[in-house]
């Protein structure tokens, strides 16, 4: 079994839970340890629930698990809500002026810090967190030298005074807890490995960066915002221009406009803003303009749950824009898939030169994770594909922004070269760009532009990849996910094989081309196949029977806003394998 | 070998010829503002590969086929956009947006507000007909109360928008009216728009002929009066422009209601174009900025 380590944090919006987390973050990672982290909150700016967690240890830890080793309640209602999430060795920290405790499970240390003792309260509003950290730490077996560093670093903009105070404070819990609680019976270790932790938006923004992104346009819209802010901070630094935009319809019309005056563009938003996007989706796909959109779906429909993760918008992906065209829509595994799979998706949208989508999710948008530096190659193939962007010789044919090929694609002129006007149009059109709809007979035309535009599918599905299965070959049961499902389908896998039940997984990365008959051939004698997303109507299932006829003998689905843990997979396999269903639903331990 | 120096020809109307002839209704106001836009890329001699010529959707937004230079044909109501991120992503080329009252005023009013405000370095030129024309003849937002039209037919009851007066009061930088009618007029204002830096709007009356019965060439004729002919219009006086672009009845101007050259462009303003058009730009991030974006991480 994985050692891992996980620390609950919980309290109103604006009480400060996101500090406390920044920092058990950098500590966990500077000691060369794998972390992920995810934040269960509500939409509201202040007040209400939020929960973080944070897991850690020195393997590979890509989900959480709902288990928590370390509570931090920062008022009455996170120990309400998650005392019971506490088992044996795990331990309470809490004010113990504010707090009344719960009642634990056996074998759970309640540990009550008189705060008002040991900081001055009426200074430091925070101080029930900065001692807890100490105090945490302490249990853990960090040295408090760690933490005074990491301190120093968070508040040197505040200057030596604060420094100091927020050290002190901290060590004063670090001490009280050396004398008063006893420490966790798993130190936390260390590794020689270096990390870099970052949430899904900031990888897919500087993967966007990497790819050679110089436009990025967005609205704001939770859970995509993130993309936004690392592209607005970074903007200047990374040479790209970047706007906020009036409404998702300017967006992603102004980020076609820069793809068609020549430079890789991209931009992000949720279910809601993607829907407004649709329109410009067929824009890109009927003037042959690659454009990259990242959708980080939430719950919906509608405005929906807005700060919670579900993967309900397939179908919306697979229908996007009315009309028939080539697309290509691909969901990142893991947040440093975030980052990878940029750089694959702008080649095939400038070689194809079609709409591209990566379908991301808040957990993996929100999320933090623990990834290796060389993950984040700034220097990955950049394929701009078949461009003109000079002259050449004077005396070239009459240029055909359309023209008709056996690979559908037809060279592209970076606008601006002399010799080369021509009409983009959204309107169908001839090889010159013409408009055929005002022609008398134009049915000849309009096939065959349209057999020119698909013929593009058979070269994209050249070049992706077909899935493959991961795990040992004639396992028990083969788990399908997609997209961000990958980590936790890992995880219940190895579960799995600890409970003697050997189980593979196939994730999908590319959705659309989907290499169906690959699928089947792996599927054909698979014992039991179950298909696992985060939604309620199964729409990948769907999805896959439509493309392949196949039907999986059984499904997991989740859909109240919170993701997948792999304990939820592996009680529904056991379920299923025992012949009680065929379709789970598990249940979340907590409201949160 | 002696070097061949060529110098290039002068651009002439007919270069600017699109590639088929248009298909507007004869005597539609269009072709006024066409031939207009390219007396004015003539006379000015800006390379046409270095023209964009961008519209949305209805009779008016054919015009970038009609027209050879870089075009682009987009959706209904979206030129603005579209064409924002075309001049961000190459600032160096001359971007002209092209379209109807209902295209710009309808559809895409909210972009058209928001460029404005941004004061993106483009010539909006609106061919307002005050009708709906390729979906036969509804009301448009630009449409006189009372106008009976099919979708209308007893008339409309919602007061037309002000395109002038809503452009000032965005934030346009340069604000004019023109008449398909008067082309030589229109010239000028269109030169003086392109050169302009910034959001330059041209509302241009250019009347449909086939469903539009009220606001005809013979009624606006004896109606229009050149701003220019008035020496006491000083078009840097905000208010001015804004009293002037209220007359509406016998009397209605057309010319440059306000000019301002004070505020930078969005292109002058964005620090990352400093260094040349992006499309120019190296698509590598240096490897040094690469490093200090991962070392933030770790």
């Amino acid at each position: 079994m994985r050692q891992s380590f996980s620390v609950g944090i919980g309290g109103a919006a604006g009480q400060g839970v996101a500090t406390p987390g920044d920092i058990f973050a950098k500590i966990f990672s500077r000691r060369g340890l794998h972390l992920n982290a995810y934040n269960a909150y509500q939409s509201i700016i202040r007040g209400g629930h939020t929960f973080l967690t944070i897991r850690t240890g020195p393997d590979k830890i890509a989900t959480i698990d709902g288990k928590i080793d370390l509570l931090i309640p920062l008022n009455q209602d996170t120990m309400d809500r998650h005392l019971g999430l506490l088992g044996v060795g795990a331990a309470c920290l809490y004010n113990a002026e504010t707090i009344k405790p719960g009642t634990p499970a056996e074998g759970v240390q309640m540990c009550p810090i008189p705060v008002s003792k040991l900081a001055d309260i009426s200074k430091n509003k925070v101080a029930q967190n900065t001692l807890a950290i100490g105090a945490g730490l302490s249990m853990m077996g960090v040295g408090f030298a760690a933490l005074e560093e990491v301190l120093t670093e968070q508040f040197r903009r505040k200057g030596q005074a604060v420094i100091d105070e927020n050290v002190s404070i901290a060590r004063a819990g670090y001490d009280y807890a050396s004398q008063n609680f006893k420490p966790f019976a798993w130190p936390l270790p260390m590794t020689e490995n270096r990390y870099a932790v970052l949430s899904g938006n900031a990888a897919m923004a500087m993967g966007g960066a990497a790819a050679g992104v110089k436009f990025y346009c967005a609205y704001p819209m939770s859970p995509s915002t993130g993309v936004l802010h690392w592209m607005a901070e970074h903007a200047r630094k990374a040479q790209i221009m970047v706007r906020q935009v009036e409404d998702e319809i300017g967006v992603i019309n102004m980020a076609i406009g820069a793809a068609h005056a020549g430079v890789r563009s991209m931009c992000a938003t949720s279910g809601g803003g993607f829907a407004l996007m649709s329109e410009g989706l067929g824009l890109s796909a009927q003037a042959e303009i690659p454009v990259v959109v990242i959708d980080c779906q939430r719950a919906g429909p509608s405005t929906g749950v807005p700060t919670k993760t579900e993967q309900g918008d397939l179908w919306q992906m697979l229908g996007a824009a009315f009309g028939d065209y080539p697309r290509v829509i691909a969901a990142p595994l893991d947040i440093g898939d975030c980052f990878t799979l940029m750089a694959e998706m702008f080649n095939i949208t400038d070689r194809f030169q079609c709409p591209g989508i990566v379908l991301c999710d808040l957990l993996l948008s929100e999320g933090r994770l623990s990834v290796d530096p060389e993950v984040l190659n700034f220097n990955p193939t950049i394929d701009r594909g078949e461009l003109i962007t000079s002259n050449g010789t004077a005396d070239h044919e009459p240029y055909k922004r359309y023209k008709i090929t056996e690979s559908g694609v037809s060279p592209r002129v970076i606008p601006g070269v002399p010799g080369h006007t021509h009409t983009v149009s959204s309107d169908e059109h001839d090889e010159d760009g013409v408009l055929i709809s005002d022609e008398y007979t134009n049915t000849t035309k309009r096939r065959a532009m349209m057999e020119k535009r698909m013929r593009k599918v058979q070269g994209i599905e050249a070049s992706v990849p077909p899935p493959e299965i991961v795990g040992p070959a004639n396992a028990d049961v083969t788990l399908i996910g997609w997209g961000s499902t990958y980590a936790v389908i890992d995880e219940a896998c190895e579960l799995l094989r600890e409970a003697g039940i050997t189980a593979n997984h196939l994730p999908i990365r590319w959705l659309v081309p989907l290499h169906g008959d690959a699928i089947v051939k792996l599927l054909k004698n698979a014992k039991k196949t179950i298909i696992v997303e985060n939604n309620f109507s199964g729409q990948f299932a769907r999805y896959l029977r439509s493309e392949t006829s196949f039907v999986a003998d059984g499904h997991i689905r989740k859909y109240d806003g919170e993701p997948l843990f792999p304990h939820h997979i592996v009680n529904a396999v056991k379920e299923q394998l025992a012949g009680n269903t065929t379709l789970s639903v598990p249940v979340h331990e907590i409201n949160v | 070998m002696a070097t061949e120096v060529v110098t290039p020809k002068a651009m002439v109307m007919a270069d600017l010829k699109g590639k088929v002839d248009p298909d507007w209704c004869p005597g539609c106001g269009d072709y006024g503002v066409l031939a207009a836009v390219q007396k004015a890329l003539v006379e000015l001699q800006i390379p046409k590969h270095q023209v964009a010529t961008i519209s949305g959707i209805g009779c008016s937004s054919n015009f970038p086929g009609f027209i050879d230079t870089y075009g682009m044909h987009t959706l209904h109501g979206r030129s603005i956009p579209v064409a924002t991120g075309f001049k961000m992503a190459n600032h160096a080329m001359t971007v002209l947006v092209t379209g109807g009252d209902g295209d710009g005023f309808g559809i895409g009013c909210g972009h058209f507000v928001h460029a404005m405000r941004r004061n993106v370095d483009l010539l909006y030129i609106v061919m307002d007909n005050q009708i709906y024309g390729l979906t036969t003849g509804q009301t448009s937002p630009t449409s006189r109360l009372g106008m009976k039209t099919k979708s209308m037919p007893f008339g409309s009851i919602e007061s037309p928008l002000n395109p002038v007066s809503l452009a000032l009061s965005a934030g346009a930088t340069y604000v004019a009216r023109g008449f398909s009618g008067d082309q030589k007029h229109l010239t000028e204002l269109i030169k003086r728009g392109i050169e302009h830096k910034g959001f330059s709007f041209i509302d241009v009356f250019s009347p449909c002929v086939t469903y539009n019965h009220d606001n005809t060439f013979q009624w606006f004729r004896p109606r229009v009066k050149r701003l220019e002919d008035n020496p006491e219009h000083d078009a840097t006086d905000w208010v001015a422009a804004m009293e002037k672009s209220l007359v509406w009845g016998e009397e209605i101007f057309i010319g440059r209601f306000f000019e301002r050259n004070d505020l930078p462009s969005l292109n002058e303003a964005e620090p990352v174009l400093k260094a040349g058009p992006l499309v120019q730009q190296d698509v590598r991030i240096p490897a040094d900025v690469a490093k200090s974006f991962v070392d933030e991480l770790m």
